[in-house]
């Protein structure tokens, strides 16, 4: 492994070493990256990418970096080789679609969660969110519950006049808020003829309850 | 007797029209997401030509639950029932490739009886997986007698697990650093009766459809991959041993001691649906040879890393007694296993293929940066090369093939 990583040095003397805690990893300038990873999968034996992610480094500059994980299926040896994307808030990094074919889906996943424009990518579509969906989740700055957004359906928005809603994190159908008495925030506890089709509307006190939107699915 | 002259016309010119009038326009249809062949909320679209398939565009998502964000917001241990939910069919390989990956970051090795616990937990993963997949995929071709063998000797196995770790399905079993226990008394003699049962439902099921002339009928040359087309589509597991190319991460990156157990892997010659059928029935057979090994094995001595002491929980009467497992405790479960700043990437050979995870680590309880790569991601990534050409029953067998998992897929 270590006369592999050597002659590769050699040959790509711009790679710069980066830490890890398991198997080699480099660190590639962007405008090297194609002829690198080329130069990897068809010289070096690295023939299948066997992961290509993103990292938001959020406050540190460049914002962006995005992985790929190789792995030879001859030698059995892994490389990782991380590359940064500048441009925030639309970083840009070249696609690795012509190299592998797995690269397109995981490269639609990275644009979905962070928002990477991958060029040349031949189909760069949401994959996991659906269409139309305004945020990056995986970026930093996204909350954990989500944020409030409409229906990607026009005809369901006018129907429903609802909305998608963040997840409720507290007081929501499965968890029960923290203050309160213990009747209050879980009826059950103290009403042995509680069950869920029961009408609630006799609960006066609205506010350990969850948002009325919620409860009116049920 | 006169003979009566018909005049048919210009025969070849009428069936051209006709051909031009009923052929029209291709036909876009949606199967799934909610479809029992699917086998989850996977949704394909379709176009048709006639019945055979030009175009298939796969939309997947509609499981997503956000697992990463999840996990950079909760320490290790916390996600580990997450990961019961990626590949759901097998949960407990899951628990182990996770516990493995964070281990790695930290440079932590567990002891060799919690690695052969392990080994048998990750087997018995594979034979519940594929029990499904290959019962399922008799199913998918029309033979639904598979289905009922397989999933009744599946209960045992499930009934095993419950034994370990008291659910029968959600197992959450790892922790980082050891398990949530040492395995019951009795345990292993279990095990070896359940293998005992297990090998003959294999062998029948083996008799009932591989040597079946519908069977055959149904996989062999459909849905061909070649070994060129795995490696760049990415694929994994039986699925890319079907297409011929040996790679299993058991033997060729060893992790947990596998290198200490004699296994055979096997490989497909033409990478079609019957290949991969093939392939699992066979890995089956190793799965079990791989847990008598371990069984036999089966070393004493700590089932936990007990030097981690800011990794693996104390156990629970030194907590009641002394004061510094009080505060380790105390400290573990307020702020998480102590992990040291670094990145690794850890990846196994899963029941459906393999199963990566990608952590980065700024020190502290909770990962910064999670990335879950998951086996029926990348495998169903190869369908809108695969299904065109096809038609539609195909589909089901094609699908059914693959054996893929959408909980993992959407993550």
């Amino acid at each position: 492994m270590k006369a592999q990583m050597k002659t590769i040095l050699e040959a790509h003397p711009y790679l710069i070493e980066r830490e890890s805690a398991d198997w080699p990893a480099f660190n590639c300038p962007q405008d090297r990256l194609m002829d690198c990873l080329q130069s990897l999968q068809e010289e070096h034996g690295f023939d299948f990418l066997a992961d290509l992610t993103a990292i938001d480094h959020f406050d540190a500059q460049p914002r962006f970096e995005v992985v790929y994980q190789l792995f030879s299926t001859e030698r059995h040896e892994y490389l990782r080789i991380a590359t940064p994307c500048g441009g925030d808030p639309d970083p840009v990094c070249p696609s690795v679609v012509p190299l592998w074919k797995t690269a397109n889906w995981h490269e639609r996943e990275a644009y979905d969660m962070f928002g990477i424009e991958f060029s040349g990518h031949p189909d760069l579509r949401r994959i996991l969110m659906w269409d139309g969906y305004p945020y990056h989740p995986l970026r930093k700055e996204f909350p954990l519950a989500g944020k409030e957004v409409e229906f990607p359906d026009e005809g369901l928005r006018e129907a429903t006049g609802k909305t998608v809603l963040p997840a409720p994190m507290m007081g929501g159908p499965f968890h029960a808020s923290q203050t309160g008495s213990m009747a209050k925030r879980e009826p059950r506890a103290d009403d042995e003829s509680w069950n869920e089709a029961r009408d609630r509307a006799d609960i006066q006190d609205e506010e350990n309850l969850p948002p009325r939107e919620l409860r009116d699915k049920h | 007797m006169a003979i009566k002259e018909v005049n048919f016309g210009d025969i070849g010119a009428r069936a051209a029209a006709a051909d031009e009038e009923f052929h029209g326009d291709k036909m876009m249809i949606n199967i799934g997401p909610s479809h029992p062949a699917t086998h989850g909320v996977l949704r394909l679209k379709v176009e048709l030509d006639g019945e055979v398939v030009t175009k298939c565009d796969p939309v997947i998502g509609y499981l997503h639950r956000g697992d990463e964000k999840i996990a950079e917001n909760m320490t290790y241990n916390q996600f580990i029932p997450y990961t019961d939910r990626l590949d759901y069919i097998g949960p407990i390989h899951n628990n182990v490739t996770f516990a493995l990956a964070v281990e790695k970051v930290a440079g932590l090795e567990v002891p060799p009886r919690c690695q052969a616990i392990r080994v048998i937990c990750c087997e018995l993963a594979r034979l519940q997986s594929h029990l499904v997949g290959v019962g399922v995929y008799g199913m998918d071709c029309g033979a639904l007698t598979v289905f009922m063998y397989t999933f009744t000797i599946r209960e045992k196995l499930y009934n095993l697990f419950e034994e370990l770790c008291g659910a029968r399905f959600t197992t959450s079993y790892t922790r980082i650093g050891g398990l949530a226990r040492d395995i019951p008394e009795g345990w292993l003699g279990n095990v070896l009766k359940v293998m005992n049962d297990l090998e003959p439902v294999i062998e029948e099921t083996d008799k009932l459809l591989t040597r079946n002339r519908i069977f055959w009928d149904r996989t062999v040359g459909v849905g061909v991959v070649t070994k060129e087309e795995a490696i760049s589509y990415g694929l994994t597991g039986p699925n890319l041993r079907g297409s011929g190319v040996a790679v299993d991460l058991r033997k060729d990156v060893p992790y947990l001691g596998y290198e200490n157990y004699d296994f055979d892997v096997p490989i497909g010659t033409s990478g079609d649906c019957y290949d991969r059928w093939l392939v699992r029935i066979e890995e089956m057979r190793q799965s079990i040879r791989i847990i008598r090994q371990a069984v036999d094995q089966m070393p004493d001595g700590p089932w936990y890393a007990e030097d981690a002491k800011r990794i693996f929980k104390p156990m629970k009467d030194k907590v009641l007694t002394s004061m510094e497992e009080l505060i380790q405790n105390f400290m573990l479960v307020t702020e998480g296993p102590q992990i040291p700043a670094g990145e690794a990437y850890f990846e196994a050979e899963n029941p459906k293929g393999i199963l990566g995870f990608y952590v980065v680590s700024k020190g502290g309880g909770v990962p910064y940066r999670l990335k879950i790569r998951s086996p029926s991601f990348c495998n169903l990534s190869i369908l809108p090369k695969m299904v065109p050409g096809h038609i539609v029953p195909d589909i089901p067998v094609l699908l059914g093939s693959l054996d893929f998992v959408l909980g993992e897929c959407d993550r």
